[in-house]
């Protein structure tokens, strides 16, 4: 990868995530900030103008962001890891000032407390509670003033309120569920200036809010009574109000979340109820709305008042209202905005006002979506949209683009003939070398910005195709591998509006309906399979979309939980691929469940074998069918299994820690290697192959938690027909996790050696022996060999393997290999490391026959000689400036051409390149110069014709002397 | 009835407290005597009171399709306890029962419906069975060939029994045939086999500085040949040379054709 190269074919999108909480800039100066903070652990600063990223920061995956707040005007603040780690950045550029880690001593909810500075040259400490211990910090450096322990008495701080301009803390929080206790402390100093604390005999439950800065309602533990605590001068004081008081036909209740001056929201029987906290803590009910809304915290206004937004929905388009909150009826503001149903329902609101042009006050709304998608909405207009669901990618897939037909156009106007002329005169000032710096700079511009590679339509290439993303929310987004626009996505949906199971889970997606012989006529289709619930049992969601128009064709609810989806080698006439679904009892469901498709699952009945890996247990089962289902909700399309082998790992000293298995739809282009003496090596490309790794039990905490003699690693490569163990391999001192790559009849895996205290690289490449007479030549002429004959795996296995190992730089979150339509072009590694790049290393590094002195025949055959570590070259970073932050998965996908790959990484970014490992052997380069090519002939062409005219014309006058 | 006897004794390597290396315990029992002779002389030099010697037996047992399972026969072999407390199999025997006349029918009907003949083993050998059995199963048409033939591949870990291998023991054709075994009794092979260990990272201290080398090698890109940098000046200058080389070519014959000329025109004179 070279300069010139960089940014021509690839594209790189920065996400944040779902955003938690949202922090508006109340600077005096434009106020054009939100501060965010996302449940991929992402804190960020958006243009509230655009909705770009000013500076963003990816936390650590288990540095889960408890709160943000904004102190002294200048230094966002975060809470993370459940209140251990307190950080300051830089407003305006995300530098961090500082960070100060937070004794914690056990599991508890975290609470974060930026005062709000009326003065600014006055330094309020900021409180923070967590883990057992609440502590003072100062917000110009992050130094801990005070800290005080409450793990020893069951303590659960609930609240921290401070009085404006106050000195003293209230500290509200519950002993043991059922006493209230109110401590005052000294914000200087830290020291309990009183305590009082009362016994209430019913037990709260955790939910509280706070309505003013001395008074807090809290829900009992039977959440049927409302009971307002107030402790003015610390003295604690209960109002009960039952809930039935309020509501008839009351339910269980649940205070929501928003924080309305001397308000309260509850829901209950699915309607949201305003209650007015009174003085002395009387409740009145003062509003109902019936729909699900979602609603702001107050935000104050002018004039001593404040106000707050509420969403709700009616049809397709979405309420926002804005509305004091001690007179409901005074709606300040009233917008309808048309909404795409794609986004589901709004899960959050976060309110700002602003200062409109005539004086009066604007007030604009961030509102996340169910999809995760955040937008602004400001005059009655959606001003921006970010599509945050791609932030959390679950599964990937890629489709080809619609074929063109006559008469339809897709494709604008691309250029002008003038434009055309400039471009190609550029080009040919590249190719002569006669190009000043501006002129290269707008020939890269010119290929980057390449209009055709755009098309929605499919090209000769390949190069142009759909990838296919589920997220976490259940949208299935189409992009373009062109630019990663997104051309078409979709919610899932619950088949029934069943009531326990309103929005399933993204889980898995597959290729359904993949067209060939009737390309023209049907679209492609994909099969999404969802999920109503977390739990392993909750029933499983089929939804059917078309791939070129992102419509769902159908969706069912399959009544049954979905443990595994494996799909068959097998299609019916439509080209509908066959799938299993195996559930949590250990029955097998055939999909599609047609009788077409049963009688061909039937005639291959007794060749479908599957295998299940129960990781916690440390055995691995394989499955053959057995019979139909009896009972009563069974039909005639769900079956049964036995067990046909075990392979069990002794649990005192093994535990399963990573399987993989090759992808089904590899392509090998060649069985037979040969080797530098001209010797033969056939490979064992069984597609039945599973590679298990396990480790010592000991050793399956983090890298360093054993000493070298505690642990050790081994790796199977186990037949799934048979559970054959073909090849064993044992590491000793070294420990998990473990990343690998499986493709062909080579495994690349990646762990870490305790001993040597380096990562290490393991290769093992597996031949078949099988096959070892079929090498004399004659008996491939006359055809006396059995290279045609079926293989089956019950025979017995004579494989042998080659392996090396070498030291690597890098920790790994993951790898993959390179994929073409045939097979032919050399491989790649794709190394995700853990600064979030793709490494891309060629598979010769990696192959076991090197040697410290390679002989002249092995040097032309292009073997490496052998070192101890593999090389980290830097123009070899496919992502070359860029970062996918929290990579997770890098998916290759063939492209038309041999020579040519896709290659699409996920985690927070997205990033798309295609890569030719072996170089583009089979096509022009991009940068070809047509025109040069042209002038040539032209001027050749020109060249004969002229001395043509003067040969003709010596020839006359000569035959005239 | 013929079984294949594994007599390998880990003493003669005498390694105190490390594990075998070997990945194959298989031998013919034509080495038997040999090895009996030599085990008492290198256990009376490396025997530790702390090791441990006893003898273990577990059964194994067979279905026919989805059949209980009933056992089938014996394993014996020598259980090696080390002073670190790690366990060793050695000296592996099978005996194997005869099939009964409904074993024989059951059989029959496996080959007929080509269903799975399943075995299993405990998967701890020293308190059977483990916490699961280790099942293994084959097609029953790729047993028989005269006899019934057998292959076991036993994976140990210590004392415990990770899989099975168990087939034919050489190939079994697709589509598969039905064919009666001539003889009802079982010619069986059993190997034990632990884990090989993955090979060394070789460490190149004295070659750090070739390494680097090696990679700064790697580092600078291709220098472009001077063909593939000036093709497109010099192609233009070969043919521009070559057609001056013609033209002079031509320029020199003219004068020869002057003078043919003028060698014409003297014969008509002469002929005036």
């Amino acid at each position: 990868l070279y300069e010139d190269q960089a940014g021509l074919t690839d594209w790189h999108q920065r996400y944040i995530g779902k955003v938690k909480h949202a922090v508006f800039h109340t600077q005096k100066t434009g106020r054009k900030r939100v501060i965010v903070s996302t449940e991929e652990n992402v804190v960020a600063s958006l243009d509230l103008r655009h909705g770009e990223i000013f500076w963003r920061h990816v936390l650590g995956t288990k540095d889960a962001i408890d709160g943000v707040g904004i102190a002294l005007g200048k230094y966002v603040i975060t809470l993370s890891s459940e209140g251990s780690t307190l950080r300051a950045w830089n407003l305006p550029d995300g530098q961090m000032v500082w960070e100060t880690s937070l004794h914690t001593a056990q599991h508890s909810k975290s609470l974060l407390s930026v005062p709000i500075n009326l003065k600014v040259d006055k330094d309020y400490p900021i409180t923070v509670f967590g883990g057992g211990y609440l502590h003072a910090v100062s917000a110009i450096d992050g130094e801990v003033l005070w800290k005080k322990d409450f793990t020893a008495e069951g303590f659960e701080v609930q609240r921290v309120l401070q009085a404006p301009g106050s000195s003293i803390i209230y500290v509200l929080g519950f002993l043991h569920s059922s006493e209230a206790v109110v401590y005052q402390i000294d914000s200087k100093s830290g020291e309990v200036v009183a305590q009082k604390s009362t016994v209430f005999p019913g037990g709260f439950s955790g939910e509280i809010s706070s309505v003013s800065s001395d008074k807090v309602v809290v829900l009992d533990s039977t959440r049927s009574i409302l009971v307002t605590i107030g402790f003015i001068d610390g003295d604690i004081s209960f109002q009960k109000t039952p809930i039935s008081d309020l509501v008839e036909d009351s339910g269980t209740a649940e205070i929501l979340s928003p924080l309305l001056s001397n308000m309260l929201a509850v829901k209950v029987n699915k309607r949201t109820i305003f209650v007015n906290v009174g003085d002395k803590g009387k409740l009145e009910v003062v509003d109902s709305l019936s729909d699900e809304t979602a609603m702001s915290d107050s935000l104050p206004v002018a004039d001593d008042q404040e106000a707050f937004a509420s969403v709700h929905h009616e049809g397709s388009r979405i309420h926002l209202m804005v509305k004091l909150v001690n007179d409901l009826n005074n709606v300040l503001l009233r917008e309808t905005i048309q909404m795409d149903q794609n986004r589901g329902r709004v899960h959050k609101v976060f309110m700002n006002n602003y200062i409109r042009t005539d004086r009066s006050n604007g007030f604009r709304a961030l509102i996340v979506m169910e999809d995760h998608s955040l937008l602004l909405l400001q005059q009655g207009a959606i001003v921006w949209s970010r599509e945050e669901g791609l932030a959390s990618v679950t599964d990937v897939t890629t489709a080809e683009l619609p074929l063109e037909k006559d008469g339809v156009s897709v494709a604008k106007v691309e250029h002008t003939l003038f434009e055309w002329l400039k471009g190609h005169v550029l080009k040919l000032k590249g190719s002569l070398l006669l190009a000043s710096p501006e002129d290269v700079v707008a020939i890269q511009d010119l290929r980057v910005k390449s209009s055709g590679k755009n098309k929605l339509t499919r090209d000769h290439n390949g190069f142009r195709k759909l990838i296919l993303a589920l997220t976490r929310a259940g949208k299935l987004f189409a992009l373009h591998t062109g630019d990663g626009r997104i051309v078409w996505s979709m919610l899932l949906n619950s088949p029934s509006q069943s009531q326990s199971c309103e929005r399933p889970n993204g889980v898995s997606l597959y290729q359904w309906q993949v067209p060939h012989h009737h390309a023209m006529d049907e679209n492609p289709s994909v099969l999404v399979v969802g999920k109503c619930g977390s739990d392993s049992s909750a029933p499983g969601v089929l939804s059917f979309v078309d791939v070129y128009t992102g419509k769902e064709i159908s969706s069912s609810d399959i009544g049954h939980s979905v443990v595994q989806v494996m799909p068959l080698p097998i299609t019916d006439s439509k080209e509908q691929r066959l799938h299993l679904i195996a559930d949590t009892v250990g029955h097998v469901h055939l999909y599609p469940k047609t009788s077409e498709a049963l009688s061909i699952f039937q005639r291959e009945f007794q060749n479908v074998y599957w295998y299940t890996v129960e990781a916690d247990d440390g055995i691995i089962r394989g499955h053959v069918m057995k019979g139909s289902c009896s009972g009563e909700t069974a039909d005639e399309y769900c079956f049964t299994t036995r067990e046909l082998w075990t392979v069990v790992f002794p649990s005192e000293s093994e535990k399963i820690i990573s399987t993989l298995t090759r992808k089904p739809n590899e392509v090998v282009h060649t069985q037979a290697k040969v080797n530098t003496d001209q010797d033969l090596l056939y490979k064992y490309v069984s597609r039945n192959l599973l590679f298990v790794a396990t480790v010592s039990p000991k050793g399956a905490g983090e890298i360093g938690s054993v000493t070298p003699e505690e642990s050790s690693l081994v790796v199977y490569l186990i037949d799934t027909i048979t559970g054959r163990i073909l090849h064993r391999l044992s590491h000793q001192g070294c420990q998990g996790p473990v990343h690998a790559v499986f493709s062909e009849n080579w495994v690349v895996y990646h762990y870490f050696n305790l001993r040597a205290h380096k990562y290490e690289v393991t290769v093992v490449e597996i031949y078949d022996q099988s096959r070892a007479e079929n090498k004399n030549v004659w008996k491939l002429i006359l055809g006396k060999h059995n290279l045609t004959a079926p293989i089956t795996s019950y025979s017995r296995p004579e494989v042998f393997t080659k392996s090396q190992s070498y030291f690597f730089a890098q920790s790994v979150k993951t790898i993959a290999v390179t994929s073409t339509a045939k097979g032919i072009t050399s491989k790649q590694l794709l190394i995700g490391t853990i600064g979030d790049q793709i490494l891309a290393l060629d598979k010769r590094f990696v192959d076991p026959r090197r040697t410290l002195n390679p002989s002249q025949a092995e040097k032309e055959e292009g073997i490496i000689p052998l070192t101890d570590t593999l090389p980290i070259i830097p123009q070899a970073y496919v992502t070359h400036s860029h970062k996918v932050e929290g990579l997770r998965g890098i998916v290759t996908a063939p492209s038309k051409l041999e020579s040519t790959t896709h290659v699409f990484a996920y985690g927070v970014d997205l990033f798309y390149t295609r890569l030719a490992p072996s170089k583009t052997y089979d096509s022009l380069t991009d940068d070809f110069s047509y025109a040069l090519l042209l002038i040539t002939i032209v001027a050749l062409v020109a060249a004969i014709y002229i001395t043509w005219v003067l040969s003709e014309k010596k020839e006359l006058s000569e035959k005239w002397r | 009835f013929q079984s294949d006897e594994l007599l390998v004794d880990d003493d003669e390597f005498g390694l105190e407290g490390a594990k075998p290396r070997s990945t194959d315990l298989y031998t013919s029992s034509s080495s038997s005597p040999q090895q009996q002779q030599q085990t008492p002389t290198i256990r009376r030099r490396y025997s530790d009171p702390t090791d441990l010697d006893s003898k273990v037996q577990f059964t194994l047992e067979h279905a026919f399709g989805d059949s209980d399972f009933s056992p089938a026969g014996t394993f014996s072999a020598r259980l090696k306890t080390w002073s670190h407390g790690g366990k060793t199999l050695t000296k592996l025997r099978f005996s194997r029962n005869d099939f009964s006349a409904e074993e024989k029918d059951a059989f029959k009907n496996l080959l007929k419906g080509d269903d799975f003949y399943r075995i299993r083993l405990p998967s701890n050998v020293v308190s059977p069975p483990g916490r699961e059995f280790v099942i293994a199963s084959v097609r029953a048409r790729c047993l028989p060939r005269d006899g019934l033939d057998e292959h076991f591949i036993i994976h140990m870990e210590g004392a415990n029994i990770l899989a099975v291998s168990y087939g034919s023991p050489g190939a079994c054709q697709y589509p598969r045939q039905l064919k009666l075994p001539a003889k009802w009794s079982f010619n069986s092979h059993t190997i034990l086999k632990s884990s090989e260990q993955a090979p060394r990272t070789p460490i190149f201290t004295e070659e750090i500085l070739g390494s680097e080398n090696v990679e700064g090698e790697v580092e600078p890109p291709p220098e472009r040949s001077f063909w593939a940098k000036y093709w497109m000046y010099l192609i233009p200058l070969g043919l521009v040379v070559m057609n001056a080389v013609t033209q002079a070519s031509n320029m020199a014959e003219e004068p020869a054709g002057g003078q043919a000329g003028g060698a014409q025109v003297q014969p008509a004179a002469r002929r005036r």
